[in-house]
């Protein structure tokens, strides 16, 4: 798989696309995608999963946080070609049909947003970030979702919300 | 007894939100939609002598590039360009012409049929300018400083004098830096272009009728050609409260091209508009051998742009918050080649207050008086500023002593640098907090149908402050009503009228609205049960009523009852609906009405590496009922956060000879992460008002970060005993001072 970016690659020259298959929120998909086309984009501009939200374009406010084979990572800062085969999933894979995710009630529950737009990403930072298994205080929660910034400053209630959803989580992980 | 008032309900749209369903302006589509990239100056000052976009035109899939030489027609009166929060001047005109009024203005658009093309081609116009040398130094141009136009209370007494024969008194200098909303989502619009030449825009926006009512001025659009639909806004802070270019970019090339057109900034765009302005502060305070004060004076020096003076109400606290006879205040303005400052939460309280709070702070020291003691001693129960006008409530004492008590102030060392553990110096700060509580017209609608559901709406906005759970829970209470048969329209500019979402008068003006809207369908069904000559509810009014779970009862014999499906029903139509509109009431011009605070905060400053960790803050608020617990404890905590990111993190770094600002993105400009956020405490003291609206809330979105930048550097003086008066305080100047 081709997936560096290279400069000839522009889109004035006859576009190069590529042909890859995701396994996206439990669906698979066969989709072609030109070289430059990040993870986020692909998601929100060509399959209008707009849940995923773009809030830098930089991989530094963690709003685009998705999981890929199970790991967070920030859609911005992966090209859609590298994710060939991989296991996607959003935020609108979370819940199984009106049946909120645990994470996601959570966050209903203890009010762990205002904006809402930070949301997906925290939600799906958190599901990652439970399931590496090392945040064991709140110390360590903090710090380890410090990569998703909530500009509304709702991180007391994140707080509360990641620590509410971790037994359920950590029990959905394991089976 | 309330059902949903004063509860702690969960939020109305939370499912939307956690579901990734909620959509923001830059989210809606359509079939023929194409997306415009924005091409800035790269210069401050000066002309455009050429714009080169053959290289961009080349681009595949590239439909056009618009530039003040091929845009369409656009109003050239200064007044189409003003908008419900404009600053006075001359306003800013998107592609208007070659004029380069400040680094990165827009100077291009780039249309594409993909968001990457255009992006790709925007980097491919060539622009050549005539460059001027810019001034963008606050402190350097302090000589051009002229009068802010905006009315500040009247000067009391001889304050210079007062000062100068006081026997204890303080003068010091502060210094904020500029600061940027950054709201997580992007401004962003998407204009839907209809055959029919009307316009759908989906625009982030704090007031969806300002914006239609922007766009229809500026284009000499029919009011109804334009509508503006924004059901949610991912957070604005002030930002919206203006039109910003992206809107009037995207409406330009969706007439141009009569396509629908997206336009959504980038992150260091979002650099490029409105700040809170860097702001210079100079105090004298004087108190006698008690503490009381005996002189204020409070100088204020903010920056403003070359072509719009922006003011906010920074001095003005400074008049009323504490019982002094001496009080002078002055406030200028100095233009720099910048772009013109923005409202940002709790614009002008939070740097005045900073400020003032600061300055009691070091009385208290001077005076040797412990710092909330000398705050209490000079409280004032009517409003100095006002000619001693009373307040409509004010549990501002309440405020004090619950904060203090969960804080555990008692337990404070008075001596600087006297607290410690380990290698962490520990420092107690507190300070006031004031915003106003402020009431503007407004207007609902309530139309209730055959189901028995209520749906009210008004043209207001949710920036996330929880907007839409209020109002449900207001119109639910008013009809007796499960929230889920109860639904709050907003965000759409064909709703009844509403003000700005901003300054903390949401709940109070358009919920007063609500309130008024339900009753005045309340009455319409009465009446209509009042046709029938032998309804036992004939001689009764509306307060001898009550509305619960679908049916109409009489207070005094609720076994009288009436179903509202029925009366719907003998009126012959499936629904009824009533339109109200709610103004301030006479009687609150004999009062001042506004809400208060009192912060307490603990830091805990590493000696060896001069990190500071807000470790503790209890932040007691007085603001009337708390409507809605859940997004109202929110909206303080958020205040908080925002009071540390002004105090130890945010500021927007210019570089002075290029007038552009450098760290233009959020790596760079930092903000509070999780890790920097520990122990938040709110505590809702009680606080009973007739007078500030029916309601008796007074609004929050701003008290929670008013008076905590102040509380924050107060208590990191008492633990390390270093005044720094220079925000934000980073840990280069802990180490300095």
């Amino acid at each position: 798989m081709n997936a560096t970016p290279v400069r000839q690659h522009r889109p004035e020259a006859e576009s190069e696309t590529h042909s890859i298959s995701l396994l996206l929120n439990g669906k698979q998909v066969q989709l072609t995608v030109e070289p430059w086309t990040t993870l986020l984009d692909l998601l929100r501009e060509h399959l209008n999963l707009t849940g995923t939200k773009k809030g830098c374009d930089h991989g530094q406010c963690g709003a685009c946080t998705v999981l890929v084979n199970g790991t967070r990572i920030n859609a911005c800062l992966s090209l859609a070609v590298m994710q060939d085969g991989a296991e996607i999933t959003t935020i609108e894979g979370l819940a199984n049909g009106d049946q909120l995710h645990p994470m996601q009630a959570a966050f209903v529950e203890q009010d762990a947003f205002q904006c809402g737009y930070c949301t997906p990403g925290q939600i799906c930072s958190a599901i990652g970030m439970i399931k590496e298994g090392k945040a064991k205080t709140r110390d360590e929660i903090r710090e380890q979702m410090s990569g998703n910034l909530c500009r509304c400053g709702a991180y007391t209630n994140i707080l509360a919300a990641i620590e509410q959803a971790m037994p359920a989580c950590q029990g959905e992980s394991r089976e | 007894m309330t059902i949903h008032l004063e509860k702690a309900v969960s939020r109305v749209d939370g499912p939307l939100k956690v579901t990734g369903r909620a959509l923001y302006a830059g989210e809606f589509g359509t079939a023929d939609l194409c997306t415009g990239y924005v091409v800035n100056s790269s210069i401050a000052k000066g002309r455009i002598l050429r714009i080169d976009t053959t290289e961009a035109l080349k681009v595949v899939g590239v439909l056009d590039v618009l530039t003040h030489e091929n845009r369409p027609a656009v109003a050239s009166y200064n007044e189409s360009y003003t908008d419900m929060d404009a600053a006075d001047g001359k306003h800013f005109r998107p592609l208007y012409n070659d004029r380069i009024l400040y680094s990165m203005q827009p100077v291009a658009l780039v249309v594409a049929e993909s968001f990457e093309a255009a992006r790709y081609a925007a980097s491919l116009v060539r622009v050549d300018y005539e460059s001027e040398p810019p001034q963008a130094d606050l402190y350097a141009q302090r000589s051009e400083a002229h009068k802010a136009p905006t009315e500040l209370p009247p000067d009391r007494g001889d304050a210079e004098e007062a000062w100068t024969q006081a026997p204890v008194k303080v003068e010091a200098e502060y210094h904020s830096a500029a600061e940027f909303h950054n709201p997580m989502e992007m401004h962003a619009s998407t204009v839907i272009y209809s055959t029919d030449g009307k316009l759908t825009i989906h625009d982030k926006t704090q007031g969806v009728q300002n914006s239609a009512q922007f766009i229809s001025n500026i284009f000499g659009l029919p009011d109804g050609d334009v509508r503006v639909v924004t059901p949610f806004v991912g957070g604005a802070f002030g930002s919206g409260l203006r039109p910003q270019y992206q809107l009037v970019l995207a409406t330009m090339a969706a007439l141009k091209l009569k396509r629908s057109v997206r336009v959504v900034l980038s992150r260091e765009q979002m650099f490029s508009f409105g700040h809170r302005p860097e702001t210079l502060q100079h105090l004298k305070l004087a108190c006698d051998q008690d503490g009381k004060l005996v002189s204020t004076i409070h100088e204020v020096m903010g920056e403003t742009s070359s072509f719009e003076d922006f003011t906010e109400m920074v001095v003005v606290w400074s008049a009323s918050l504490y019982q002094c006879p001496n009080v002078r205040l002055k406030y200028d303005l100095v233009p720099l080649d910048l772009y013109t400052p923005l409202d940002m939460r709790a614009p002008g309280a939070v740097l005045g207050v900073y400020a003032l709070e600061s300055a009691m702070d070091e009385l208290s020291y001077a005076a040797g008086i412990d710092p909330l003691e000398l705050r209490i001693r000079n409280f004032t129960a009517t409003d100095p500023a006002s000619g001693n006008n009373p307040y409509s409530s004010k549990e501002l004492l309440e405020c004090y002593r619950q904060g203090a008590e969960r804080f555990g102030w008692n337990k404070r060392s008075p001596q600087p640098r006297s607290m410690k553990e380990g290698r962490q110096l520990i420092g107690y700060g507190m300070a006031t907090g004031v915003w106003e509580a402020m009431q503007n017209p407004a207007s609902a609608k309530a139309v209730i149908t055959i189901d028995g559901s209520v749906v009210v709406s008004s043209a207001t906005a949710d920036i996330g402050t929880g907007t839409y759970t209020v109002m449900t829970q207001i119109a639910a209470e008013c009809f007796g009503l499960p929230l889920e048969k109860v639904t709050f329209k907003l965000g759409d500019s064909t709703l009844p009228k509403a003000p700005l979402e901003g300054g903390s008068f949401t709940v109070s003006s358009v919920g007063s609205a609500v309130k008024q809207a339900c009753e005045a369908l309340q009455q319409q069904l009465l009446d209509q049960a009042k046709q029938d000559d032998q309804s036992p509810f004939k001689n009764f009014e509306l307060t001898d009523v009550i509305f619960e779970n679908g049916t109409m009862r009489i207070k005094a014999s609720p076994q009288e009852c009436i179903e509202i499906t029925e009366l719907l029903k003998q009126g012959g139509s499936p629904s009824m609906e009533a339109l109200a509109s709610a103004s301030p009431k006479e009687e609150r011009d004999n009062y001042t009405t506004a809400t208060h605070s009192a912060v307490f905060v603990e830091v805990r400053v590493d000696e060896d590496f001069g990190t500071v960790q807000i470790s503790r803050m209890v932040s007691a608020i007085a603001a009337g009922r708390i409507l809605s617990l859940k997004p109202g404890r929110n909206q303080i905590l958020g205040g908080m956060v925002w009071g540390i990111g002004m105090a130890l993190q945010e500021e927007g770094m210019l570089d002075k000879k290029l007038a552009r600002w450098m760290n233009h993105n959020i790596a760079e400009y930092h903000y509070p992460v999780n890790a920097d956020i520990h122990d938040l405490d709110v505590i809702f003291v009680k606080e009973h008002d007739e007078i500030v609206n029916p309601l008796g809330a007074k609004g929050i979105g701003e008290i929670g970060i008013v008076g905590v930048a102040a509380a924050i550097a107060n208590a990191i003086y008492h633990a390390t005993g270093k005044r720094i008066r220079d925000l934000p305080i980073t840990l280069d100047k802990v180490f300095q001072s």
